[in-house]
């Protein structure tokens, strides 16, 4: 899985992020409750130079300073959807996780569920057709089943 | 010498799956015996070819053959042994050659074990298994020759990924290949059956082995995968949504959903073009999988960009064969009459909507991924969709999964009452409700999720077992578990599998619900408490391994002043590679697992130390391995081993059950 990742990195030679420590202890709030909330947000907040890693995964430099600046916007008493809109303004929507439910994206949002009425739908009317009792025995059939019967 | 006929070999293995591709199908048409026979032997030609070829790769790597370029880049001479062997496979040219040798391993299994088979649909499958060799062989020689050698060689090479040099990597990428190309077996008995025009109890009897065994290694592979990512990322994640992951796990879905309905197809012969058309989108998932991470078109756009050649040439690989077997599809899957009638509450109704759940979730993970490179390329929005979408979008799924399939496992076949059903497992649900709520009264705090898992899982595993325990017939007891004990493997495997799925789920919940964590800067000699424990950071050496050197922390744990381990996490440096890694310290216990990750030295004196408890984080693997073995046993049933492919001409009566 990751390996392969690894090896195209490897192959393609971009930067490959050391997979150490990402929090550092010097970065955590001393208030627990505005940490939890920086450590819930960070998870949905992409590191913009690592591959597929949140700033609270990444070690990279940048993650790092991503963090303390969202910190630092919490402490300032931002609400958690001003320091993420902070962070957005400045790295653009690609550092959103979790995409936004806006213009197109909205067909990634109801894929799912779409998908899902459809696939039952149509399972519903095979089944309710497959359901129908069987013809009845042709003339034939029935002649045959008397043979059989008989024997 | 040696390489240079490896390199030959696999050029003549070529040459045969070509001849193959095509001579045995219109013998088959033709009704020419003999233009069928040659597929046999051909089959066994390109295996022994192809092995002999990946056998000299690996030749080339266990002596470092320096003047091989592929050696060069991926191997050192200071590596130990195992890894210059899964040196072979950790790197796009080489792994593609272990890839094209499992798949004519399969095409030769098909070949061996296939003599029941009817001879034209034999001589179809290893056709159709042929020519996807040939593609991959062409793909191999012409865009990613393992065997090039270098002008001038050097002393020495540049090692192997140290991330790779780990042996739960060493063994990930057979077995996910073995998985990966296992699914082209069901693809080529699909589309020999669309050209033969007919599916019956036979074929399903005969793919849904191979499925198995596909279905089996893909899941090992998954699971072996996780397990990495866990003890070697350094904080304990076991699934990231990454593209290269869904790209495995997309195929899983899919394999999953064909498992279930080809036993639809073997006993009771109906959902068979649906059946097909799983066993042929499996396949394209899984060849979409391998475009996804070869081409590195999500993962990098540089990557596609520097060779667009592989990207290409394996799309132009999914684009034909995804359009021959859908176009066929759609030509000859109407012929394909089912025969067996059912109720809407029935068992085949219950496997149709595991089948739709399967399916679904599969393309909202497809959609997800995709997502990012539509966007940008149709809507010119960059963004990307992690982790909180796929947890959001998907895991309803599996709840829905979870919720539905005891009910639908115990349900007989063709009529069911599902009245019925819920009564048998009235005991189980009430069980699962309440080991869910003491569980909630016994936690102090904490979210709503370990809980859920709890009744969730719960439900999966008693359901299980009440399976077992319901067809076991009425009765005493003594005679009843006698009975039970008897009962077919396949009964006993099904259950197994269920299970694991049961221990997985609790497993997830419990780990993401009751995970806690520590992250501070530790003196030596200092102590400090977290869950429970006592942790002494008492030493920070030096240690020099055979191809790293590595900072070792050495910590003590204790618990109520009695010690209960200690525990070395290091940070490694490769030198060859000039690449860090960490090794957490992980204690595994059956309740917890106890993890440490090492940081840096900090300025003002002390190392950073992360320190986690992972509850029933070992319950995952376990969960996983369940499922896998409960393939295991399935596949070990009586009717694979005596009677697959077996067409007596009085069929053995299926029990309606």
């Amino acid at each position: 899985m990751r390996l392969i990742l690894f090896v195209l990195m490897m192959l393609a030679a971009p930067l490959v992020p050391a997979p150490a420590l990402a929090v550092e202890p010097d970065e955590v709030l001393d208030d627990p409750a505005l940490e939890a909330r920086a450590r819930e947000l960070s998870a949905g907040l992409r590191c913009v130079v690592c591959r597929n890693e949140s700033i609270d995964e990444s070690n990279a430099d940048l993650a790092r300073d991503m963090r303390i600046i969202l910190r630092e916007r919490l402490v300032a008493g931002d609400s958690d959807d001003e320091a993420v809109q902070y962070l957005v303004d400045r790295y653009g929507e690609y550092v959103l996780l979790n995409p936004q439910p806006d213009g197109v994206n909205l067909v990634l949002w109801v894929s799912g569920p779409v998908l899902l009425l459809l696939g039952l739908g149509i399972a519903a009317t095979t089944l309710r057709r497959r359901a129908r009792p069987e013809p009845p025995l042709s003339d034939a059939e029935k002649e045959r089943l008397r043979d059989l019967m008989k024997h | 010498m040696i390489v240079e006929l490896g390199h030959y070999a696999l050029i003549l293995a070529f040459a045969i799956s070509l001849i193959q591709s095509v001579v045995p199908l219109v013998g088959a048409h033709k009704g020419w015996g003999d233009w069928m026979a040659v597929a046999n032997p051909m089959a066994s030609a390109q295996f022994a070819l192809v092995a002999l070829s990946f056998a000299a790769l690996t030749w080339a790597f266990v002596t470092s053959d320096f003047s091989v370029a592929l050696v060069v880049d991926n191997s050192h001479t200071a590596k130990p042994l195992i890894y210059k062997i899964s040196g072979v496979w950790g790197n796009h040219e080489g792994s593609l050659l272990l890839w094209v040798l499992i798949l004519v391993l399969f095409g030769a299994c098909a070949a061996w074990f296939g003599g029941n088979l009817p001879a034209t649909l034999q001589a179809r499958v290893l056709a159709v298994q042929s020519s996807i060799g040939a593609a991959f062989m062409a793909f191999t020689i012409f865009t990613s020759n393992p065997f090039t050698r270098v002008a001038g060689p050097p002393f020495d090479g540049r090692d192997l990924n140290p991330l790779l040099q780990d042996p739960g990597l060493a063994f990930h990428p057979p077995f996910l290949y073995l998985g990966y190309v296992g699914l082209s077996m069901a693809f080529s008995f699909a589309v020999a059956a669309l050209i033969e025009g007919r599916v019956d109890a036979a074929w399903g009897r005969w793919v849904r082995p191979w499925t198995l065994a596909a279905w089996i290694f893909l899941t090992i592979g998954i699971a072996l995968g996780s397990w990495w990512a866990y003890y070697e990322l350094g904080w304990g994640g076991f699934w990231f949504w990454d593209p290269v992951e869904n790209a495995s796990f997309m195929p899983w879905l899919f394999a999953t959903a064909l498992l279930h309905s080809a036993i639809v197809v073997e006993k009771r012969e109906t959902l068979k073009a649906w059946t097909i058309l799983l066993a042929i989108l499996g396949f394209g998932f899984s060849l979409l999988g391998t475009f996804i991470v070869r081409s590195g078109l999500l993962t990098s756009v540089h990557a596609f960009a520097s060779d667009p050649d592989r990207g290409v040439f394996i799309l132009m690989i999914f684009a034909g064969f995804m359009g021959v077997a859908l176009t066929l599809f759609a030509l000859r899957g109407a012929v394909l009459e089912s025969k067996g009638v059912f109720a809407t509450v029935s068992r085949e109704s219950a496997l149709v909507l595991n089948n739709v759940l399967l399916a679904v979730s599969s393309f909202v993970v497809f959609v997800g991924t995709m997502w990012p490179l539509v966007a940008e390329m149709f809507f010119g929005r960059v963004l990307s969709v992690g982790p909180p979408f796929f947890n959001a979008a998907f895991t309803p799924f599996m709840v829905a999964l979870a919720v539905a399939l005891p009910l639908g496992a115990i349900l007989p076949w063709k009529r069911g009452n599902l009245r019925k059903a819920a009564h048998s497992l009235r005991g189980v649900a009430v069980l699962a409700v309440v080991l869910g709520a003491l569980v909630w009264t016994l936690q102090t705090g904490g979210s709503i999720l370990a809980p859920i898992g709890v009744v969730l899982g719960g439900w999966v595993v008693l359901g299980a077992l009440a399976d077992l325990w319901l067809r076991a017939g009425r009765g005493d007891i003594a005679p009843k578990l006698r009975r039970m004990a008897r009962l077919p493997r396949a009964d006993w495997g099904k259950a197994t599998a269920h299970a694991g799925l049961g221990v997985t789920i609790f497993a997830i919940a419990a780990l993401l619900g009751w995970e806690t964590e520590d992250i501070r800067v530790a003196r030596i000699g200092q102590s400090f408490e977290h869950g429970g424990y006592t942790l002494t950071l008492t030493d920070v050496h030096r240690v020099e391994g055979p191809n790293y050197s590595s900072t070792m922390g050495i910590v003590d744990v204790t618990r109520d002043g009695a010690p209960v381990t200690q525990l070395t996490p290091e940070k490694r440096v490769y030198p060859a590679a000039g690449m860090p890694t960490t090794e957490a310290a992980i204690d595994y216990g059956l309740f917890r697992d106890l993890y440490l990750a090492l940081g840096d030295a900090q300025d003002g004196g002390g190392w950073a130390l992360r320190t986690y408890v992972k509850p029933f984080a070992s319950w995952l693997w376990g969960g996983c391995i369940l499922m896998a073995l409960g393939g295991l046993i399935s596949l070990s049933d009586r009717r694979f081993r005596v009677a697959a492919g077996a067409r007596a001409a009085a069929p053995e009566p299926t029990p309606a059950e």
